[in-house]
């Protein structure tokens, strides 16, 4: 009776958590069936469900000359990050219905969880699997099974440990090429010396690699100090004691290099602390990455420096590539890396924040 | 005569640290025959069970099966010698179908055929008319289907010796006699079976011979025809009938007053552990009684006088007045105080000091917001420990640490701090040592000699006899008899126990 | 540690009894810890007096650290150590649902506006609403525990599952950011006042509790269920009620310190917020000498051993010990603290003290 209680409680829970991680998926995906009705004669583009087709809107063809897309999105939980939550925002808006997508998405964090729903998708019969895994392996025979249904798959924000002919492309960001950009901005500063408190991610991590990687290596070429080298955890609170203890060990330092706004803003709460100016014109030069809205608001205030951008809006991109496969193109390159910026505090305008803000 | 022998037990010896469980004794079984294991807790029984089924190994001495000698050592080697044991819980699993649990544990090849599993066990279930199908799910059967089925399991194998470890405690009457049904078939097969029960009536009912143990020591095998009810309640009990001199009236007992309503009065009082509704009343400065072997049911009808088990139904009345008790704390604004039967389970809070375990009662009544201090708690420990000579190096020592009488002391320091009106002692004086035995004896009749009423139980029957006024008795749940005055001996109480008319 | 001290005190009654006193593990690895700072570095000891950029005095140095971020730990120490004691298991939701308290105070303080100028109500009542549902989320766990009977571990995985991601939904996957500078008193400084405030609220929790076990018979109840709940229920005490009040009280301690998590940054990040503090919180309980498996307790202990925890964690900071091996650290105290508290080792300790004679040595 108990045992029974139990197990229906903990079902219960998984239930509300995955109801809670796909609140947006799913109600991005099944409200605009009505939504469409009422939209429909405004605007010409129809769009066509096919499942519960509306007088009249059959005839119209949807924005990409043809029938609607079906398109099955697997991506990790939203609550996971900023960037994340943009992530599953932008593709659920550039996959939308209005556009002529219909769009069925699964969120979650576990890499089985996830597979099991591809599977899903798959017997579904959807045109696209657009996958960003939560686990680089496990992917081979549900990737396998997707190319003998038929289903084209594109993978985003991650490649998986699988066979290259079994997706279309990867669109993704290159997490080296965001440390390197960062490392080359930070060089152009021209600091009598280099002084650096490095905050890294969570270990192991593509992004902590990646722009890890750049500063140790410019570090070691050009001679720069590395004041602390800790991971944080992308932890604002963690990053404020390891700042703090530095500050109380009485090290000197002049750059603050973390590798996610969240640790950077920590930081900075413990310069704050010691009274420790930074920014355009501070003794402390503060870097982030990721470009939070908050964060490019910080960078445009002159409190921090520098945040490299880690695109998330994925979706052009992928939008892109669907229609080269739908014309009949063959892609060219598998990996296809977003385009990343990286915001200068002295040059940012509004603009750049409204665009590029998570 | 010897050919018909099955399973032959000789001069069993097996200690435990401190303990002689059991000390030479011999048990015989035949073939074809239902043979009753009989005796109190502690007399062996289990001990002897599971030695010959290898959960235990013996000491010293033999065990043969078929004549010849077997050595045991493991519940498996047990049943590959064609012992096999059915437990009290059922141990099979509810969510698996009856099949499955007949077979599982044996399946010699991993790909099992699963459809011949299932015929297989079908005909055995027919065969031995049990109402089930192989393929139903185990859960969905009554419990004495599941009891069967354990059964059936074990006897499929082959079977020369079953024991049944009290099978029917949970079962109602049909479905008794539905298991003693199978165990009749069985026992045409020619199967032994080891029946192990605390219920006489049923032991008269189906078994042939009954084998008696007492303190590790073996008592007597008896046929069932020539040993009557009584002396086999004797037997069990240690006391021959004729032995025992009255011993009533060494003490003097407390007059109630004319016209007084009872100090508690219950009708139709049952609680969910098992007994039957009962009607019971004691006056004021009484001292009475619940007597009946182990598992009769005098435990359960003073815990259900507490509100310690959840009450089904029946009505309450304190000095004539009704009153609602469903909790504890009820009985304890009521005036009851209970002192239960296992100091360790439901009396000591171990690991607090004697200080905390005397006041604890008495703070739970005084409130939440209204703690002891300090000087109070202390002055009152203190008052306690003396007047009731507890064995203690401070009051800050934990309990745990006391001797068994010690901790009674303080459990009794604990109710007696409340003031009950009335005072309900399940054995107080097991286990501790004879001198605290009759200090709280003595305590028991000084309290009623002041006008508190006390119900004592006590598996010793002349300590009853030596402090109670009246006896209720129970058996098999139920309240079957009422003594006092000049029925208060030992012959009477143990006839009233045994029931029947032998 | 602890076997050095045995032996030093062999044949010393006061050493004997010291270390029968249940404060003697956590004020013997708060020293221990303090002189190895001592021998290292004495700079560890450095307080000195700044002012932040906003031109308030401020101290600083390796020990405010340590009041700092072991006030947040002690507070929660405080309800660990209750629910440790009645139900004989220790509450792991508690990381997650202070992340669902710190969202609910911001979605109350900012409505539905993420970046608001003002707020929407007083702080105050705000945290009294972060109360009532972190003591709601704490009364489930309890009833989980105590009407259910599942182990609390088991139980409260539930809410560690599930929490950060109700912490997100309550404000609609939003990050709201509260700009206005009071809010940050909580988790920072008080103009003028230097010292951190988590110390004072530390401080209010501790008076609270302390008057509350002097003044009621918490303690009573709650060690006689955890020890024995059976005679507890014959003694007239409702168990099941007792568990769960010492849930609700955590709930209460998640709340103030979920107060302060947010109020540090003036945000939240739900997936990181008071990550992992579970552990140091039953750490603390443990590193107190309070038994896991219920019963007994000692409340100074556990707040004492909160601030050894801090410390510990501080310290490895220091010494640039990279911040995913700390846990690893910690698993060293656990390990070290179950073994001395295991009855084998006692009895030999107690062994070595022939004057002592008592088995509770170790304590």
């Amino acid at each position: 009776m108990k045992r029974k209680f139990v197990s229906a409680l903990v079902c219960a829970a998984m239930v509300a958590t995955m109801a809670v991680g796909c609140g947006g998926g799913n109600t991005e995906t099944n409200a605009p069936a009505s939504d469409a009705g009422t939209e429909a004669p405004a605007e010409t583009e129809a769009p066509a469900e096919t499942e519960a087709p509306d007088a009249g809107a059959d005839a119209e063809a949807p924005a990409a000359g043809g029938e609607t897309i079906s398109i099955g999105i697997i991506n990790n939980d939203p609550n996971e990050s900023g960037y994340r939550t943009a992530n599953v925002r932008n593709l659920e808006e550039t996959f939308s219905e209005a556009n002529g997508y219909a769009t069925q998405t699964f969120y979650g964090k576990e890499n089985d969880k996830q597979v099991e729903a591809a599977q899903k998708m798959i017997q579904d019969g959807v045109d696209y699997l657009l996958i960003s895994a939560a686990d680089v392996s496990g992917w081979d025979t549900v990737l396998q099974d997707a190319q003998d249904a038929g289903v084209r798959v594109l993978l985003y924000d991650r490649i998986v440990n699988a066979s290259e002919d079994l997706y279309e492309a990867g669109v993704v960001s290159d997490m080296a090429k965001e440390g390197e950009t960062a490392v080359a901005w930070l060089e152009k500063q021209g600091l009598e010396k280099y002084e650096i408190i490095h905050l890294q991610g969570q270990m192991g991590a593509a992004a902590q690699v990646g722009r890890s990687e750049a500063l140790t290596a410019a570090a070691e070429e050009k001679g720069w100090t590395l004041v602390t080298q800790q991971t944080a955890e992308w932890n604002a609170e963690k990053a404020q004691q390891i700042v703090q203890s530095v500050i109380d060990s009485g090290k000197s330092f002049n750059v603050i290099y973390a590798e996610n706004d969240d640790m950077a803003k920590g930081a900075v709460a413990a310069l704050d602390k010691a009274n420790i100016s930074h920014g355009v014109d501070g003794d402390v030069i503060i870097m982030g990455f990721d470009c939070n809205k908050w964060a490019l608001e910080e960078l445009k205030a002159g409190n921090w420096n520098y945040d490299g951008q880690c695109n998330p809006f994925q979706g052009e991109k992928l939008a892109e590539l669907i229609k080269k496969i739908e014309s009949g193109e063959t892609l060219s390159e598998k990996l296809i890396y977003m385009e990343e910026k990286g915001f200068d505090a002295k040059e940012i305008t509004q603009e750049d924040i409204d665009n590029f803000g998570i | 005569m010897a050919e018909n022998i099955v399973l032959q037990m000789k001069n069993i010896h097996k200690s435990f640290p401190g303990v002689r469980a059991l000390q030479g004794v011999d048990f015989t079984l035949r073939k074809g025959e239902v043979h009753a294991l009989m005796g109190e807790n502690g007399a062996g029984k289990s001990t002897l069970i599971k030695v010959l089924t290898g959960v235990y190994s013996k000491d010293e001495g033999q065990i043969s099966i078929e004549g010849k000698e077997v050595a045991i050592h493991s519940p498996q080697e047990a049943q590959k010698n064609g012992v096999s044991t059915v437990y009290q819980e059922i141990t099979l699993c509810p969510n698996l179908s009856v099949a499955e649990n007949m077979y599982i544990g044996r399946l010699e090849n991993i790909c099992q055929n699963w459809k011949k599993m299932n015929t297989d066990a079908d005909k055995i279930l027919q065969s031995l008319d049990i109402p089930a199908k192989a393929t139903q799910q185990l859960s969905t059967c009554s419990l004495a289907v599941q009891q069967m089925v354990a059964i059936a399991r074990a006897v499929d194998t082959d079977c020369k010796v079953l024991i049944l470890d009290e099978p029917t405690s949970s079962l109602d009457e049909q479905e008794v006699e539905k298991l003693f049904k199978l165990m009749r078939d069985l026992k045409g097969r020619g199967v032994g079976i080891v029946f192990v029960t605390h219920f006489l009536d049923q032991v008269y009912e189906i078994c042939d011979r009954i084998t008696v143990m007492r303190d590790g020591q073996l008592v007597g095998e008896y046929e069932i025809e020539k040993l009557p009810r009584v002396q086999l309640v004797s037997k069990m009990l240690g006391k021959e009938l004729d032995d025992l001199s009255d011993i009533q009236g060494e003490y003097s007992t407390y007059e109630p007053k004319e016209g007084e309503a009872p100090v508690f009065e219950a009708e139709e009082l049952h609680s969910d552990a098992g007994i039957k509704p009962f009607n019971f009343h004691i006056k004021k400065g009484e001292v009475n009684g619940f007597t009946g072997l182990l598992g009769s049911g005098r435990s359960e009808s003073v815990r259900a006088i507490f509100g310690a088990d959840r009450i089904l139904g029946g009505r309450v009345k304190m000095n004539g007045k009704p009153v609602k008790i469903r909790k504890p704390i009820d009985a304890m604004k009521n005036g009851i105080a209970y002192l239960p039967e296992d100091r360790k389970r439901d009396g000591i809070v171990g690991d607090l000091s004697v200080r905390d375990n005397i006041l604890l009662a008495q703070q739970v009544l005084r409130g939440f917001l209204k703690p002891f201090s300090k000087g109070e708690a202390d002055k009152i420990a203190d008052e306690y420990i003396k007047l009731l000579s507890v064995k203690t190096a401070s009051a800050d020592t934990p309990i745990k640490s006391l001797s068994g009488g010690n901790q009674q002391k303080v459990i009794l320091a604990r109710w007696l701090l409340t003031h009950p009106e009335y005072l309900i002692l399940d054995e107080p004086t097991r286990g501790i040592d004879v001198g605290t035995k009759v200090d709280i004896q003595k305590l028991v009749l000084k309290l009623a000699s002041e006008g508190m009423s006390v119900t004592f139980i006590s598996s010793e029957l002349d300590e009853m006899l030596r402090t109670c006024s009246r006896l209720v008795v129970m058996r098999d749940g139920r309240m079957v008899g009422e003594l006092s005055g000049q029925d208060l001996n030992q012959n009477k109480v143990m006839n009233t126990i045994a029931g029947g008319d032998k | 540690m602890e076997n050095n001290h045995a032996k030093q005190s062999k044949g010393s009654s006061f050493f004997a009894d010291l270390t029968r006193n249940q404060l003697f593990i956590p004020m013997a690895a708060l020293l221990l810890l303090l002189v190895f700072n001592l021998i290292m570095d004495p700079g560890f000891f450095k307080i000195t007096l700044g002012y932040n950029s906003a031109g308030h005095p401020v101290l600083s140095g390796f020990l405010i650290t340590i009041l700092d971020y072991g006030s947040e730990l002690a507070i929660l120490a405080i309800g660990m150590t209750l629910v440790t004691a009645a139900t004989g298991g220790q509450d792991i939701s508690v990381g997650a649902a202070i992340a669902i308290s710190g969202s609910v105070l911001l979605r109350m303080l900012c409505g539905t506006n993420t970046r608001p100028e003002t707020l929407v109500m007083p702080v105050l009542l705000a945290f009294v609403i972060t109360c009532v549902v972190a003591m709601l989320f704490g009364a489930f766990n309890g009833t989980l525990v105590a009407v259910f009977g599942i182990q609390p571990m088991i139980a409260t995985l539930i809410l560690y599952t599930a929490g950060r991601s109700i912490a997100a939904w309550v404000n609609n996957n939003e990050l709201p950011i509260i700009s206005e500078p009071s809010f940050a008193y909580y988790g920072g400084f008080i103009p003028g006042c230097p010292i951190p405030t988590p110390f004072f609220i530390a401080v209010l929790c501790v008076a609270v509790i302390a008057l509350v076990l002097k003044f009621t018979t918490l303690r009573l109840y709650t060690q006689a269920v955890g020890i024995n709940e059976y005679s507890a229920k014959l003694n007239g005490l409702n168990p099941v009620f007792i568990k769960i009040l010492s849930f609700v009280i955590l709930g209460l301690c998640v709340a103030v310190v979920g107060l302060i998590k947010v109020s540090r940054f003036s945000s939240i990040n739900y997936s990181v917020i008071a990550k992992d503090i579970e552990m140091d919180a039953i750490l603390a309980v443990a590193l107190g000498g309070n038994a896991l498996s219920g019963g007994k307790f000692n409340m100074t202990a556990s707040i004492i051993g909160a601030y050894v925890i801090q410390c510990l964690t501080t310290t490895l900071y220091k010494f640039d010990v990279q911040a995913d091996a700390l846990p690893a650290y910690k698993a060293v105290v656990v390990i070290a603290l179950v073994v001395l508290s295991a009855p084998i080792v006692r009895e030999k300790l107690a062994a070595l003290m022939p004057k002592s004679g008592s088995r509770e040595v170790a304590k």
